[in-house]
């Protein structure tokens, strides 16, 4: 059996971990939400958002932190974009084709950043990697403590977004009654590209944090992305406060699972609870009934 | 109405003029020889797929400098480069590609199960087939007289790797007594464990925990935390390059130092990429695995070209450039680029213009005998041999000082 104070160190990486899987799966989760499409290329845009950041940060010295901004913005447009000229039109309302063509997004994109970047693995060699803190016995990581926080808070800020301002309630009218909102005089198109580019724009904040500790390959949004529709069908679809919970849960347990485990049947305590979910309450942690 | 010159015959003429021309055209060119390039391009193993065409090329243009192959009037060797996508069924279906394009032999493979199904696939054909990196034991053990593996296989790699670090730890005074071994939960992680399991209480040292993880692996946090509680004066981890840095680095930032870090066949312990990006968590990890002759200067001198063209070194580039002018070499002496003879001068072959640290080449069912396994060690930036003595360009630093 294991020290208390190696459990309790566990069970901290978890919660650091499960901040950035719920970051993740916000964006997946809001745009299952809101366009009921399952977004294939969500690891890829990952991918591509972590190697912006390795990129602002070759070639600019822009550190990683002060990325989130800029980048959470351009990755806002070019989601929007996204949505508003390829994934909707190509879609001609019908779900199965956002499914293929989300898809084929996931294939081009994969492809372009392998062309593009090779196929290197590759990690910013940031001074701040190695920070720790002590806390007690207790070594705990800078980059990912950080991490967490800025995760926490941008799960807030995307609640609030929602919950009081225009653009917010204009997303959950869509996402509830699209017919209804276009008779107020919403523009779904808009509304969808806007939804899908807050997806982006989460995925662009996850990379930052991501980037000071973890590397970055082509393929690399793949270990992330399972992980993410796990915790998003946990959570509830559409759930941010789901998507939040649910991710912090996966993580501990994924943390504790490894520990007492082994690294390998740690995973299997995440399927364990999602199965239970699934059998027990089928809209997950948060959901609304159908 | 009679023709003078009727279409028939005017044809004939067109094509004994064309018969006449054909064989003066063909003496000004020497022929070409063609040589298929195997290597997973795209897909997970993209990155070693990518150093081994590099070793390929640098081997084509060194042989085509030097003026062809001689046997065949300076015949120049082509290189056909096929895509194995990171798959065994792709590179089965690319042997076929291969075959149609009329290769003379193919080089490549670089994962294990790559270089089994494609090597099957080239049998068929009775198409010689070089294995460049693969260290699956079942490659040279499936009776295929096609198949032709320079380097060494698992068991000879990790026999070696065994040897040597008992012989290590008795040189320093048996500084070392517990191991923790940390591996990827595929086959050639848990393969090294099990082995690892077995033999290193024979030599005297007691295994604390094997921790098993997944590929990819997202946190290694909790693998570090298990070793830092278990302490052991030895670390021996079998994962891949992403993992591998992770683990490094994480073990740097939790503050674990074990008085060595010992990884065998690794995929991060002996690449120049992990030295120069993380050059605190890297030093002096040692490994067993494939590298070059540090001795040998053409080995250096393609090291630093492929330096200065911004690339990073690694142990795929000359084991690749060796397996080419084994095959070319092999073509010279059989005088001939058809097939059986060129397996016949395969299997004969006492090659010795490689840049790798062996013997004489001498394949026994398909297996260099004279292929051997180093150990390499991570010595403040660079990488250095230093064991067997007779090819060593360093001395080991054994135990480290934490």
């Amino acid at each position: 059996m294991y020290a208390p104070e190696i459990v309790a160190e566990a069970v901290v990486n978890g919660l650091m971990s499960g901040a950035t899987y719920a970051l993740v799966a916000l964006g997946l989760t809001l745009v299952y939400g809101v366009l009921h499409i399952v977004n294939f290329a969500h690891g890829a845009l990952l991918t591509c958002a972590m190697f912006a950041v390795l990129g602002l940060n070759l070639w600019l010295g822009i550190d990683p932190y002060w990325a989130i901004l800029p980048l959470a913005l351009i990755f806002f447009a070019f989601g929007y974009g996204l949505q508003r000229f390829i994934i909707g039109p190509s879609s001609h309302g019908e779900d199965r084709n956002t499914l293929l063509v989300t898809l084929g997004l996931s294939i081009v994109l994969e492809n372009l950043m392998l062309a593009a970047f090779k196929s290197d693995t590759r990690s910013l060699g940031a001074d701040t990697a190695f920070d720790v803190l002590e806390l007690g016995p207790m070594l705990i990581s800078r980059p990912r403590l950080i991490g967490f926080g800025v995760a926490l808070a941008t799960a807030a800020l995307l609640w609030l977004l929602l919950s009081a301002t225009d653009t917010g309630r204009a997303i959950r009218a869509v996402a509830k009654e699209k017919l209804g909102a276009q008779l107020v005089g919403i523009d779904p198109r808009h509304i969808f590209a806007v939804t899908f580019g807050i997806g982006c724009a989460c995925l662009a904040i996850a990379a930052c944090l991501l980037l000071p500790t973890f590397y970055v390959n082509p393929r690399v949004g793949n270990a992330f992305v399972l992980v993410a529709f796990t915790i998003v069908v946990l959570g509830g679809m559409g759930s941010i406060a789901g998507a939040l919970v649910g991710g912090l849960f996966v993580g501990v347990v994924e943390s504790l699972g490894g520990l007492l485990l082994g690294e390998s049947l740690g995973q299997l305590g995440i399927f364990l609870i999602f199965i239970l979910v699934l059998l027990v309450r089928p809209t997950g942690l948060f959901g609304a009934r159908a | 109405m009679t023709d003078p010159i009727s279409r028939r015959a005017a044809l004939g003429a067109g094509v004994a003029l064309a018969g006449l021309a054909m064989p003066r055209i063909l003496r000004a060119q020497p022929a070409v020889v063609k040589l298929g390039i195997l290597q997973p391009l795209t897909g997970a193993l993209a990155q070693d797929g990518e150093l081994g065409r590099i070793g390929a090329e640098a081997a084509a243009a060194a042989i085509n400098k030097a003026g062809g192959i001689q046997a065949l009037g300076g015949a120049k060797l082509e290189l056909v480069v096929a895509d194995a996508r990171s798959n065994p069924e792709a590179a089965a279906q690319e042997v076929e590609k291969l075959q149609a394009e009329g290769v003379a032999a193919i080089v490549g493979g670089f994962a294990s199960p790559v270089c089994l199904a494609a090597s099957q696939a080239a049998a068929r054909y009775d198409l010689p087939y070089v294995v460049d990196v693969g260290v699956s034991d079942q490659i040279t053990q499936r009776g295929l007289t096609n198949t032709f593996r320079f380097a060494p296989g698992f068991g000879q790699v990790t026999g070696t790797a065994l040897q040597n670090l008992a012989k290590l730890n008795e040189a320093a005074g048996k500084p070392c007594k517990t191991v923790v071994l940390v591996h990827e939960d595929g086959l050639f992680g848990s393969g090294l464990a099990k082995l690892m399991q077995t033999e290193l209480p024979k030599h005297g040292f007691e295994i604390l925990e094997t921790i098993a993880h997944p590929t990819p692996a997202r946190d290694m946090s909790n693998v570090a935390l298990r070793i830092r509680s278990l302490r052991p004066d030895l670390v021996i981890p079998s994962s891949y390059y992403g993992e591998f840095v992770l683990l490094a680095r994480t073990m740097r930032q939790q503050r674990i130092r074990p008085k060595g870090i010992y990884a065998v066949l690794n995929g991060a312990a002996s690449n120049f990429r992990f030295v120069k990006e993380f050059p605190d968590a890297a030093l002096n990890v040692m490994d067993c695995n494939h590298w070059h002759d540090p001795k040998n200067a053409e080995a250096l001198a393609l090291k630093k070209s492929v330096e200065e063209s911004g690339k990073f070194w690694a142990y795929n580039i000359p084991l690749n450039y060796s397996c080419v002018k084994l095959v070319a070499d092999a073509i010279q002496r059989a005088g001939s680029a058809d097939r059986a003879k060129l397996t016949q001068a395969l299997a004969a072959s006492d090659f010795t213009g490689h840049i790798m640290p062996y013997g004489l080449t001498k394949f026994v069912q398909g297996q260099n005998q004279g292929a051997r396994p180093v150990n390499t060690q991570v010595q403040g930036e660079d990488i250095k041999v230093i064991f067997p003595e007779e090819v060593a360009d360093a001395k080991p630093v054994f135990p480290v000082q934490g």
